[in-house]
């Protein structure tokens, strides 16, 4: 069999450099990526890059910043396997490969001139603090808006520096819930649902955006529905295992969409016909 | 008579000569028997080594458009992310595809074209003539060609060979087909006696390829739209033995796998792309262990969906040729027909 080289492929990862790791939790750090040469990556809040480690594997992670900062950007990882695992031995000044970004993030323009309910499950909330800075930084462009995090403990807050600064803005109203703490704890504990009932919103323009453990989905939309928030404003981010991110190797389909082409985010109105969602 | 123009005729003892000289211009695979009436396309380089009287081989062509194992690409860790993509490049004729299987490598290039293209893929198909072959009746019980459609020929070939008794009836198709025939001068012009004698074979066809299974094909989407919680998912996930064949051995079948690979080097290595099959318990797993396809019988509905329901909606087209391999892999005794026939009676199979 004769190899060529194919400078059109598909599966060419982009060089990219670790300008700054930080280990947020016991499980979880965050990367600043740069792709190097001034080259920056064109993407929307919600979408995901293939990261390589050659050799290791390949995985789709969220970009957990803002593309409102070009220079850089910065993903969160879990480690919980292979890749994951060997991407938290890395620091400052490694390589890896990029591919993307793919994925239909969550849709700004629509948005734009609503009010947003961001519900974010543990680590959901590496996707969604893609929009919330966004969203921050181009406040004036949306109504109000209500973030909702639950996390299993207290330790397991992520970006808790950050999250200290919205809770100080008059401009954002946030809550957050663990689901178990010890009795020093002051805030809430009990499931994210505890939290929707209180919100103090405007059903019919708000649009309700959800991105957590899969479990997490249908006791959040019940709790959605029953605040009467039309089905088409609740968007979700189902993220499947993926493999090729090209709507290629079937990993990720759920019924007759591909995930990583047609989602991440989906459109609940879309998508609740379907066992396989959730 | 335009149509003539691309008609010629190929006498059975010239087969041979036919066979050997396209062995000369580039590697050709064909039929083979491999025992147990089992085939399988295989190298060969002169007609006597293949067989054109043949059940459709063990796999089907798509193993030479997508192979089951695939380098994608290089890269050398010593030298940063020092990565080559590649591609596997071969020029290769395919004799003696059946319909069934020239409707598969269809389906895969409808697949692999859309956006994003798959150029591996799009490259090696171009480097790939395929030279197609009538069936004028059924390979066996299992088939269910004429269901979907895949019993006459409907393009995606470049030359096509119709057994008319005592000589083949060679349509061409593509330029690349003009060409063998301009260089193989084992050719002769067909004749209007030839078209007629053509036109009666299919007429007689019509009549022996009949719908096998007792329901509209036209209704298939809508049958369908209705089964996903049907018993017969029940029914089969008491019975799959989630071994993967079914899908291993269909020519729509297209998922992968992609991993890599060191050398014993440890710095140097590849990464592969390879088959991998939805029956699988894992394919579906999702972050936390969550797994929406658990079942056997689930990821057997989905099997079937992805054969008749979601392609249908995307590409206007099922993407099961009614090849039989499915029913005839199968360990379990799981029948296509008998699938398709218990959905459309809302029972279990
Ligand atoms: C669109 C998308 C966005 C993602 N964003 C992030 C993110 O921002 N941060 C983050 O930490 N993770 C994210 N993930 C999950 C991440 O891709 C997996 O954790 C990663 O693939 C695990 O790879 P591994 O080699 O370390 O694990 P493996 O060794 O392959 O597996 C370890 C365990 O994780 C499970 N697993 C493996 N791959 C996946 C997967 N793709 N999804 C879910 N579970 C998996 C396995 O079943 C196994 O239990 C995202 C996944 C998707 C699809
Ligand atoms: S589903 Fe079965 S009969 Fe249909 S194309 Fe695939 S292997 Fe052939
Ligand atoms: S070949 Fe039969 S037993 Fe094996 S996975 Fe397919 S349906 Fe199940
Ligand atoms: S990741 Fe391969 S089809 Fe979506």
């Amino acid at each position: 069999m004769e190899r060529t080289h194919l400078p059109e492929s598909n599966w060419q990862t982009r060089p990219a450099r670790i300008l700054r790791t930080r280990q947020m939790t016991e499980h979880e750090k965050l990367f600043e990526i740069s792709l190097g040469g001034g080259r920056t990556l064109d993407y929307e809040p919600g979408q995901f890059v293939m990261i390589s480690l050659f050799g290791v594997g390949e995985i789709p992670i969220s970009i957990a910043s803002s593309p409102t900062h070009r220079t850089s950007f910065e993903i969160c990882v879990r480690a919980v396997g292979k890749v994951t695992r060997a991407l938290h031995r890395l620091e400052a000044g490694d390589e890896l490969g990029i591919r993307g970004p793919y994925g239909h993030g969550f849709p700004i323009r629509i948005l734009e001139g609503n009010d947003l309910l961001i519900i974010a499950g543990g680590l959901g909330i590496a996707p969604l603090r893609s929009l919330i800075r966004y969203v921050l930084d181009n406040r004036r462009d949306f109504g109000h808006t209500h973030i909702l995090l639950g996390c299993r403990t207290p330790g397991d807050i992520l970006f808790a520096d950050e999250i200290d600064g919205w809770r100080k803005r008059m401009d954002v109203h946030w809550e957050c819930t663990v689901d178990r703490a010890a009795p020093e704890w002051t805030g809430q504990v009990g499931r994210i649902t505890t939290l929707i009932p209180g919100v103090d919103m405007e059903a019919e323009r708000t649009f309700a955006v959800v991105v957590g453990p899969p479990v997490m989905y249908k006791f959040v939309i019940r709790e959605l529905l029953a605040k009467n928030i039309p089905e088409h404003q609740i968007l979700l981010s189902l993220e499947r295992h993926m493999k090729c991110g090209m709507g290629k190797c079937g990993r990720c389909q759920i019924h007759n969409f591909y995930c990583c082409q047609e989602g991440p985010v989906f459109n609940y109105s879309d998508v609740k016909w379907m066992p396989e969602a959730f | 008579m335009q149509e003539l123009l691309q008609y010629h005729v190929l006498k059975k003892e010239n087969l041979d000569g036919l066979v050997t000289r396209l062995a000369k211009l580039q590697p050709l695979a064909a039929p083979v028997a491999k025992g147990d009436g089992n085939f399988a396309f295989a190298s060969v380089h002169e007609a006597g080594e293949m067989t054109l009287d043949y059940v459709p081989t063990i796999l089907p062509p798509k193993k030479y458009f997508l192979p089951p194992r695939e380098t994608l690409l290089h890269f050398d860790v010593r030298r940063g992310m020092h990565v080559e993509t590649v591609g596997d490049n071969q020029p290769l004729t395919l004799f003696g595809v059946h319909t069934c299987d020239i409707a598969g490598i269809q389906c895969l290039n409808m697949v692999f074209s859309e956006r994003p293209r798959d150029y591996n893929y799009l490259l090696r198909k171009r480097l790939i003539t395929v030279i197609g072959l009538e069936c004028n009746g059924y390979c066996d019980a299992n088939a269910s060609c004429a269901l979907v459609g895949a019993s006459l020929p409907n393009g995606g070939y470049d030359l096509f060979l119709t057994d008319l008794g005592d000589r083949f009836l060679v349509h061409v198709n593509t330029q690349a087909g003009d060409d063998i025939v301009d260089t193989i001068k084992v050719f002769a012009p067909a004749a209007a006696g030839d078209l007629e004698a053509l036109a009666a074979l299919r007429e007689r066809k019509r009549g022996t390829f009949r719908n096998e299974v007792a329901l509209d094909p036209r209704k298939l989407p809508e049958l369908f739209s209705r089964s996903l919680e049907s018993p017969v998912w029940h029914d089969l996930d008491g019975r799959c033995l989630a071994c993967g064949n079914c899908t291993l051995v269909c020519p729509t079948c297209y998922c992968f796998d992609v991993r890599d690979e060191f050398r014993i080097d440890l710095a140097t290595g590849r990464r592969i792309r390879a088959w991998e099959s939805c029956q699988s318990e894992p394919f579906a797993l999702v972050a936390g262990g969550e797994n929406f396809r658990k079942t056997r019988g689930s990821r057997q509905r989905h099997r079937y969906f992805r054969k008749f329901a979601y392609p249908f909606g995307k590409y206007h087209r099922f993407f099961c040729t009614g090849c039989g391999r499915c029913t005839r892999a199968c360990m379990a005794g799981i029948k296509l027909k008998e699938t398709l026939t218990a959905l459309a009676w809302g029972q279990g199979g």
